[in-house]
């Protein structure tokens, strides 16, 4: 009974306290962002606004560092369709392009209509007919509570239609939270890209480690010590079902979902040393991959599924090596730096991403698969858990600031840089979701 | 004491659509747990009552020596030797250990901050593995001994300087009832 009161009280907290926490701090721009102005969306219904899209698209545009986005109060007239746009003056101010629309209101309460324009600033400003000025026209609806993603929608389309790649706006984050004073500590929660909408998927009174979405973004794998040991659970992020499918005796850790979502290859110390191993989830049949004496951990799918890249001290320190899942031929991948762990590969399959340390600093660093040039992104001493975003142009990781562990972002040129505070508690182990189909 | 059970067993999860369907499942879960911690602690009783294992600190000490009122080891880091100053320790909880074959331990090992999660978890085996591996060579069986790696988890000491860090790395020995 004293239970239930219990369970009832942090339910009622917690439907309290979902708010955002992380919030995007840019501490380092990039000079040469395209420039682009967002006009603020003009909402033809009564009453304030339902959300402020352009806030948005403007905060997507600028925190994927390719673009700049012009600041509101520099924006000289609102003008919402693409006849009354002085295309020399916008010219003049350097803008390249501007995006505007509207939000109408429908019969039904709490339904908007959301029409939107990309308007190329350069051909308009040739005034020829030939030279189409607008790039694109979209229209879609969305509820009060859709009203956000359709935001991050936007930014989507704007994105992919100015650099040719898929936006990652509309993507989740799972993160692990430390609160010290909380009766659950240990925490892992999962809020969209930007910090926002965060959800708490699970809190325990023992650590929870390495979490892992599955390809389709539905499901978390992860580490619990809640049986005051190591195992691995799967759990539905929309259902909170949750199915344990790792209890070996002693290390059950760092699992790594398949590209087909049907295997996960985690790290067993079963039979003496931590060994990877790769676990089909529906049989729970393992098949053991590295056989040796070492350290073998931290294993990561090839985008083709064809191969694992693993960290291993079969060299001494700790570096990085390809494992064929065929032939079972292994090669080492990394060469600099005294050490290097916690490797991935981008999904174009270009670029290994990974933790590299040089004399005790632990950093992020990139290493170009064709070329072998590696270099190294961040210049702080303890950085961790990278984690690509699907479109392979960010990368999350976790770093120590202001004495406390917070997450941060960098451009995979490393151009661009932001640090995600919060307002309690240490943020760590973070991993970004693939594009979800929402 | 008993609310402090129930929250060490509590763990539950939280719906991310719809709370109200799932706060029963909740429910269920934990008092499943609640259920079988009763059990458990009914065992602890009866298992008291045998009492061989039982002796106060004093007698503990009077017995082994001083040595076996310290039961972590630290390390170097990205090492997992013993130092020879805790061999004194280990050989007086190896004797306790053999002398009582049914009292178990579990040997926890960490690290400190530096370097990945999932490689601290495996170096933090490696330092249990290396007590373990000390205790069963002075005779203590290998059913008596679990381990658990918790890496970088559970710092002793939050702080990121250099002491903090080597007070974080370590092993140790905790009893199981």
């Amino acid at each position: 009974m004293r239970l239930r009161i219990f369970i009832s009280l942090f339910l009622l907290l917690f439907t309290t306290t979902a708010s955002a926490r992380l919030q995007i701090l840019i501490t380092q721009g990039v000079n040469s962002a395209r420039p682009i102005a967002i006009v603020p969306f003009e909402w033809l219904g009564k009453g304030p606004k339902p959300v402020n899209i352009s806030n948005i698209v403007v905060a997507d545009l600028r925190s994927s560092g390719l673009f700049s986005p012009m600041p509101f109060d520099k924006i000289p007239s609102t003008t919402s369709t693409i006849k009354d746009i002085d295309f020399k003056k916008w010219h003049k101010l350097g803008i390249e392009e501007i995006l505007m629309g509207e939000i109408k209101p429908t019969k039904d309460a709490g339904q908007y209509i959301i029409t939107y324009e990309l308007i190329d600033v350069v051909r308009g400003n040739m005034a020829q007919e030939m030279y189409d000025p607008l790039l694109l026209k979209r229209r879609g609806t969305a509820s009060t509570e859709q009203i956000r993603r359709f935001s991050h929608r936007i930014s989507n389309v704007v994105y992919q239609q100015l650099t040719g790649d898929r936006g990652a706006f509309l993507t989740h984050l799972a993160y692990i939270m430390d609160i010290d004073n909380d009766p659950f500590p240990y925490q892992l929660r999962i809020s969209d890209y930007d910090g926002f909408d965060e959800k708490l998927i699970l809190r325990s009174i023992a650590p929870i480690m390495s979490p892992a979405w599955s390809p389709d973004g539905k499901y978390l794998a992860y580490v619990s010590f809640e049986n005051h040991k190591s195992e691995i659970y799967i759990q539905n992020v929309y259902t909170q079902k949750r199915e344990l499918v790792s209890s070996y005796p002693r290390i059950n850790g760092a699992p790594a979902w398949s590209p087909d979502g049907k295997k996960l290859a985690i790290v067993l110390s079963k039979d003496g040393q931590p060994e990877i191993y790769i676990l089909n989830i529906a049989t729970k049949a393992l098949t053991r991959i590295t056989r040796n004496l070492v350290i073998d951990t931290e294993p990561s799918w090839a985008p083709d599924g064809k191969s694992l890249i693993f960290t291993s001290t079969r060299g001494g320190k700790p570096q990085i090596y390809q494992v064929d899942l065929t032939t079972h031929i292994t090669k080492r991948l990394t060469w600099e730096g005294d050490s290097n762990l916690s490797g991935s590969i981008s999904a174009d399959g270009k670029n290994l991403v990974m933790v590299t340390a040089n004399k005790n600093k632990y950093m992020i660093a990139v290493q170009d698969l064709i070329s072998g040039e590696m270099r190294t992104l961040t210049k702080s001493k303890l950085d961790k858990s990278p984690s690509i975003s699907p479109n392979g142009s960010m990368i999350i990781y976790s770093t120590n600031y202001k004495k406390h562990q917070v997450l941060a972002l960098v451009s995979t040129d490393g151009r661009f840089k932001a640090k995600l505070p919060t307002q309690e508690g240490e943020v760590k182990a973070v991993a970004w979701s693939p594009f979800l189909k929402i | 004491m008993k609310a402090s059970i129930v929250l060490k067993t509590l763990l539950i999860t939280l719906p991310i659509l719809f709370l109200g369907a799932c706060s029963t499942t909740a429910d269920s879960d934990a008092s499943k747990k609640a259920e079988s911690t009763q059990k458990k602690s009914e065992n602890n009783v009866e298992t008291g009552k045998l009492g061989s294992s039982k002796l106060s600190k004093e007698e503990k000490v009077k017995k082994y020596g001083d040595a076996i009122l310290n039961s972590t080891v630290w390390f170097n880091f990205d090492d997992a030797t013993i130092a020879p100053k805790y061999i004194k320790s280990l050989k007086a909880h190896a004797k306790e250990l053999v002398d009582n074959p049914k009292m178990k331990i579990t040997v926890q090992g960490y690290t400190d901050e530096q370097g990945t999660p999932e490689y601290n978890v495996a170096l933090s085996e490696r330092r249990a593995k290396a007590v373990s591996k000390y205790l069963r060579s002075n005779g203590v069986g290998s059913n008596q001994i679990k381990l658990v790696s918790y890496g970088e988890e559970k710092p002793l000491n939050k702080g990121h300087t250099k002491a903090a860090h080597a007070q974080n790395r370590r092993a140790k020995i905790v009893k199981r009832i």
